[in-house]
């Protein structure tokens, strides 16, 4: 029988993590839980990214998982939480729609992405190839949080976890982009989460809370 | 090289010294002349091009053809003409309290590095790096379009925001994809993503993964150039931003953002042999025509008029470089040109016009050519324009796509056809009432800058008559280039 290395059934052990806390962040009513499911996540990241630097030996990866570990594990949830305590919104409860419902939803984007990402695998020579189809339902599902959350902050998770999703496609499907790239994506995501505390404050002046249902005036044909 | 460093160094710097002078009577100043002296340095460079033919710089990192040379003098100029455009306008923002200083010193900021971020996208050789560049120009106009920051323009912004980030974050997957394509021919290193090494090897690229991330491409860059129906951010952020932001993004992002998708059009049709990118961007750009043109009527508001009136026109552009081949191409090229230059000539008119009578709404607006003739004029040709009447250049490159449709894909002609009919009676019959109707009084405190919009207008009407030789021959090379 085919085994695989240790290396490579941690990485199959830390893509189905960062499944599970998809599947888990897609459920979380609590803002603040949100954040730290979100900083799990992140942390899932790095160690795998972390893990296929170590088994395939391509060094330039270490770096990816160190700024993975800063950006998405310490200071974006850092942001994030002060962002809450200076906007005193932290008992937001959510009230999802149906989260039942939500979670059969997300099992058929699952079953689609594995579909989708077989004839890609494929292809791949990584050893990491049958992860790809994780990191696309991984995308999929922030996809699906974004559209069933209605406050502001939940929806910038969704957004960043989704950017999540995608790194692990590009660690899984080709061992990751080059450095140039990978730091300017860093960097516009930190700015992106800047601009939009900024944003908060705004809408919160303007409107007294988060709940985008304020934000639902313009349509079609004013 | 060092043309290319002045081009993207200059707006750059200019940002920062923005940031840090903080808003006096000479922010507005040194706004128009950073935005000159980038122009300078673009024209200077196009030069360099012209002679010398396309040019590879920085290890490789940036690279320019005639292709996305002559972009750049557009993006540049037009960057000019609305920093001179601006002035007056936001001063009397500011008088009317819609603006206050910090925000005035946000907004000059934040358009000297929204150039930069245009022009980098446009100059990079590297896909991930034209990624990023979009990504940027993405948020520096956010805070540009809320502005204002009443609960209209937070929720355009929002929106904006969301929807353009999301759609990039596919196109972030189309690159990876695309990445991971071309790593296994041209090795792990920084070269799997440059444009130039990729184009080298179109050929020899997996056609199943090059199908499915040009399909990720088109629907992130297609949500910034506005197709339907990735097209819901686009009205609400032209109308609720200021009106120079409303023409730097129709004018300049919008462009943009379509060249990126023309690039991957050029490596995914090298790579696979039928015709799946071509259909795909005739079908996105023929829905576009149509459901804007549709929706053109229903529109209230002037700037949101526009806006549509954007997203008919860029579908018409990403229909043409569908259809490919060397006139449809170099029709494509003139129609992105002349839409740029009249789209952002109608934005000050109409910034002006609404400043003049308080509203953005179309019935407040009325009677402008009694009461000042410049921008009632202004408005009026920049609209004649646009609907494509001769012998302004939108015409003849309107006439150059349909007469290609008819031969090449007969069965779009119709749709074109009809669409361009309504939109024409849709927008002259909002437009010619608010040109001659009854007029409203109202008094501008400070001179309207309306020089910009006749310098623009005079330009298309020229390239509707007379396409200088050294241009044309521009736009055919790229045509070729682009195939």
């Amino acid at each position: 029988m085919n085994v695989l290395p240790l290396y490579a059934q941690l990485i199959n052990l830390f893509a189905a993590i960062l499944l599970l806390l998809s599947f888990a962040m897609l459920a979380q009513r609590r803002v603040l839980s949100l954040i730290d499911l979100f900083a799990a996540q992140g942390l899932a990241l790095a160690a795998s990214t972390a893990i296929v630097a170590f088994g395939t030996g391509q060094h330039h990866l270490y770096w990816s998982a160190g700024l993975t570990l800063v950006l998405k594990v310490f200071l974006l949830p850092w942001i994030l939480y002060r962002l809450i305590r200076q906007l005193d919104v932290k008992w937001d409860f959510e009230r999802l729609i149906n989260v039942p419902t939500t979670m059969l939803i997300g099992i058929v984007l699952v079953v689609f992405s594995f579909n989708l990402a077989v004839p890609i695998s494929q292809l791949a020579s990584t050893v990491t190839r049958s992860t790809l189809g994780i990191a696309m339902a991984c995308v999929m599902l922030s996809f699906l949080m974004m559209i069933t959350r209605r406050k502001a902050i939940p929806q910038v998770i969704g957004f960043l976890s989704m950017e999540n999703g995608l790194f692990f496609a590009a660690t899984s499907a080709t061992y990751g982009m080059p450095m140039v790239v990978e730091l300017g994506i860093a960097l516009d995501v930190l700015v992106g989460v800047l601009i939009l505390g900024v944003f908060f404050f705004q809408i919160r002046e303007q409107f007294d809370s988060l709940d985008l249902k304020h934000l639902e005036k313009l349509k079609e044909g004013e | 090289m060092i043309e290319i460093l002045a081009v993207l160094g200059i707006p750059l710097a200019g940002g920062l010294v923005l940031a840090l002078m903080g808003e006096r009577d000479e922010a507005a100043i040194v706004n128009i002349v950073a935005s000159f002296a980038t122009f300078v340095a673009a024209a200077v460079l196009t030069a360099r091009v012209v002679t010398d033919g396309p040019m590879l710089a920085l290890d490789k990192l940036f690279f320019v053809d005639s292709f996305n040379v002559f972009l750049v003098a557009l993006t540049a100029f037009v960057g000019f003409t609305t920093s001179i455009f601006s002035r007056p306008y936001m001063r009397i923002e500011r008088e009317r309290g819609h603006v206050n200083a910090a925000r005035l010193r946000l907004y000059h900021s934040m358009y000297q590095l929204f150039n930069f971020t245009m022009l980098l996208a446009l100059l990079t050789n590297n896909m991930g790096i034209l990624w990023v560049a979009l990504e940027a120009a993405t948020l520096t106009t956010v805070l540009l379009v809320s502005l204002y920051r009443t609960p209209a323009s937070l929720e355009a912004a929002w929106k904006y925001f969301i929807l353009c980030g999301v759609g990039i974050a596919q196109a972030l997957f189309g690159t990876i994809l695309l990445f991971f394509a071309a790593e296994k021919l041209l090795g792990a290193g920084g070269g799997a993503l440059l444009w130039t090494e990729l184009d080298a090897v179109k050929g020899q690229l997996e056609p199943t993964v090059l199908s499915l991330a040009f399909v990720f491409l088109l629907v992130g860059y297609g949500t910034k150039v506005g197709l339907v129906p990735l097209h819901n951010w686009l009205p609400d952020a032209h109308a609720e931003g200021p009106t120079p932001v409303s023409a730097v993004l129709s004018g300049l992002l919008l462009n943009v953002a379509l060249y990126a998708v023309v690039r991957c059009k050029v490596l995914v049709e090298g790579a696979i042999p039928t015709a799946f990118a071509k259909n795909l961007m005739m079908g996105f750009g023929l829905l576009s025509v149509v459901v804007a043109a549709f929706l053109l009527s229903r529109q209230k508001d002037i700037k949101r008029l526009f806006a549509y009136s954007s997203i008919e026109h860029m579908g018409i552009i990403t229909f043409a470089f569908g259809m490919g081949g060397a006139i449809a191409n170099f029709a494509g090229l003139l129609h992105m040109t002349v839409h740029s230059l009249t789209k952002s000539a109608i934005f000050f008119a109409v910034g002006h016009a609404t400043q003049k009578c308080g509203t953005q709404a179309i019935d407040g607006i009325r009677g402008l050519i009694t009461t000042s003739p410049v921008i009632g004029w202004g408005l009026m040709i920049g609209t004649l324009a646009i609907l494509g009447m001769p012998p302004f250049g939108v015409f003849a490159s309107e006439f150059l796509i349909l007469t290609t449709a008819m031969r090449e894909q007969p069965w779009a002609t119709p749709f074109l056809l009809v669409a361009l009919g309504i939109a024409f009676a849709s927008v002259f019959s909002k437009v010619q009432p608010m040109a001659f109707g009854e007029p409203v009084e109202a008094r501008l405190p400070h001179r309207p800058a309306m020089i910009p919009v006749f310098v623009h207008l005079a330009i298309v009407l020229m390239l509707g008559l007379w396409i200088p030789p050294f241009l044309a021959a521009w736009y055919r090379q790229a045509a070729l280039l682009i195939g």
